[in-house]
């Protein structure tokens, strides 16, 4: 109950800013801050909730945003409907991928390492297709309203990704309660244990898999329609996979707000950097690979571990005794 | 039919890259195979030797050849002193956390490059740059002709010193049984480090081999680290001739993938290979069992 509570109070004090915020900046920055949220939510539930480190969730990020750009551009799809096929779409080379790697009981390192391969396959092929725009891109025409997703102010588009970040906390609060969610957590803890208990490892992981994938592709088709341009290395490119993972790892792996958390810590950081250093090439990225470093390092449960460990009453205490004695 | 002028030196321009891959691969596994770690790093590094080997050149005016023991010595250091101060404290159980920290240490060192240098693509001249070897059927450049032996040398080198020295004796000791090696008086520590160290020494001596021939930006570790990781799945991890094997298999790929589809679509080969060898046959050509 009190992360349900936690869950509509985040998202009430969140939706007036739009009116509140006057400064563009400041609204395009909390859009950004939900935006990388949003993905980094499709990534918690792989790999949070089930243990699967994926190295490559550009792989359905692109496949969500050229798919919606291919259809809006040359079958003049609606942006809406569009999103629903990039959400389709990237579930289905979710699926895909999950089918193969999971029934060839790739595990851990390994996983990492083939969703990187299957994402550079798809660069390059996005690279060598007219149809994908080649290493040109594809520009996205525009046409300013709610019906193309494209809003007339920044607000639109802060509230159309506020919508989606509550309904994925919903989703992961819903999963966190469900069976689904214990079997899938199951697997994460120990895949031979929760065979031996009746879960079918391969069956949970494939629908975490793709429902991973069907997230990260709508996050690919906002994606678009914020920016209006793709190319192969801003969809398949090394920066969204790890700007995927990075989120959830420095929030709190598995847990409900992680990775809000952490878009948000690593942009408020991103920005201080930006403040400090200039707006210097790769100089915020260095920033990224420090932070991620020392997550692993020194809190390995994210900020959200800190909390733990440092405001829990309990815990409190225990570390002032310590203190005491020592 | 495909003409033999051209087939031919196709291959033997991809023998003597995939020497190179090879010995960028004989780090790779050999870490692996010691640590049971996966370096995500190696591409990195193998930049930043690259960079380190250019400006040796460009500031100071050693040639790369000349340069190879400062690089090699210089990587080993890295090498050690990443293993001993960074990963080796980051694992807490768990495989991916090396992954993840090793990743990390790779946008660093990607992104400080970048920084520091800019994405320009930087080459260097030496008198024999554009000097030939006639093989009769093909002309190979000769910085070409001397990566590939120079890689072989090395690969040869390295496996005196893992079969004929005490520090290869612990080395391997370790990497079979690690609480064995611990009680026989190895200190594991310090040979994890030694091994990650002479790992990362392999990318020293590539970056000599490959400068005079190729190029270096701050993306071109990244070029590598993939392909390197294809070698090692190939050949089998921590298989060494495993890894050299694997290391012309994958040039020769390259360089006709290339040579059929054209430079982009040709990389697609790699990735298949790779996806498909971990796929089916996860110990691949020559490793043992997984």
């Amino acid at each position: 109950m009190r992360n349900l509570t936690a869950i509509i109070l985040f998202c009430l004090v969140l939706l007036p800013a739009p009116l509140l915020i006057q400064s563009d900046f400041w609204i395009t920055w909390l859009t950004l801050a939900l935006f990388y949220a949003y993905l980094g939510q499709a990534w918690n539930l792989l790999g949070g909730y089930g243990g699967q480190f994926s190295f490559g969730h550009a792989l359905f990020f692109g496949t969500g945003a050229y798919c919606t750009a291919i259809l809006q551009i040359h079958f003049g799809l609606n942006a809406w409907g569009g999103f629903v096929l990039a959400a389709i779409a990237a579930g289905l080379v979710g699926a895909g991928t999950g089918w193969l790697v999971f029934r060839y009981g790739l595990r851990g390192s390994y996983f990492a390492l083939v969703t990187l391969a299957f994402a550079e396959v798809f660069r390059i092929l996005a690279n060598s297709f007219e149809f994908t725009g080649a290493g040109v891109g594809l520009l996205v025409p525009l046409q300013p309203g709610f019906a193309q997703m494209q809003f007339e102010t920044k607000a639109g588009f802060f509230w159309l990704l506020l919508a989606l970040v509550g309904a994925c906390l919903l989703f992961t609060y819903w999963l966190q309660n469900a069976r689904f969610g214990a079997r899938l957590m199951a697997v994460r803890e120990n895949e031979d244990a929760a065979r031996a208990l009746g879960v079918d490892p391969f069956d949970t992981k494939l629908r975490a898999i793709t429902a991973s994938g069907a997230i990260a592709g709508s996050a690919g088709a906002v994606y678009v329609q914020l920016f209006l341009y793709i190319d192969p290395n801003i969809a398949y490119g090394p920066a969204m996979s790890v700007e995927a993972l990075l989120v959830p790892i420095i929030g709190g792996l598995g847990t409900i707000f992680g990775p809000v958390l952490g878009a948000f810590a690593l942009h408020a950081i991103a920005e201080i950097g930006r403040l400090a250093f200039g707006d210097a090439p790769g100089l915020n990225l260095v920033l990224y690979g420090i932070l991620l470093v020392l997550m692993v390092l020194f809190l390995p449960n994210g900020l959200f571990g800190l909390g733990k460990v440092s405001f829990g009453l309990g815990s409190l205490r225990r570390l002032f005794k310590g203190g005491a004695h020592a | 039919m495909l003409e033999l002028s051209i087939l031919l030196p196709a291959i033997l321009n991809g023998l003597t890259t995939g020497a190179i891959y090879a010995l960028i691969a004989l780090g790779l596994t050999l870490i692996y195979g010691v640590l049971h770690i996966i370096n995500f790093a190696h591409g990195s590094l193998l930049m930043l030797a690259l960079y380190g080997v250019f400006f040796l050149h460009s500031l100071f005016g050693i040639d790369p050849y000349l340069a190879l023991p400062i690089a090699a010595a210089a990587l080993f250091a890295v090498g050690y002193g990443l293993q001993r101060l960074i990963i080796g404290h980051a694992s807490h159980g768990k495989d991916e956390n090396i992954l993840l920290v090793t990743l990390g240490l790779s946008v660093i060192i990607e992104n400080l490059a970048l920084y520091l240098w800019r994405s320009d693509t930087r080459t260097i001249d030496t008198p024999y740059s554009f000097e030939v070897v006639d093989f009769g059927v093909a002309f190979i450049p000769v910085p070409k002709v001397i990566a590939f032996f120079g890689a072989l040398l090395v690969a040869a080198l390295l496996w005196l010193l893992m079969a004929r020295t005490d520090l290869g004796r612990a080395i391997r000791a370790l990497a079979k049984e690690r609480q064995g090696a611990k009680l026989v008086g190895i200190n594991v520590e310090h040979i994890f480090a030694m091994s990650f160290g002479i790992g990362c020494a392999c990318l020293g001596v590539a970056a000599c081999l490959l400068l005079p021939s190729f190029y270096v930006s701050p993306q071109v570790g990244h070029a590598f680290v993939l392909v390197a990781f294809t070698v090692v799945v190939l050949g089998g991890m921590g298989s060494f001739v495993g890894a050299l094997l694997g290391g012309l298999i994958i040039g020769v790929t390259e360089s006709l993938g290339g040579l059929f589809l054209g430079e982009s679509l040709g990389q697609l080969g790699i990735f298949l290979i790779f996806i498909i060898v971990l796929l089916f046959r996860p110990t691949g050509l020559l490793g043992q069992r997984a």
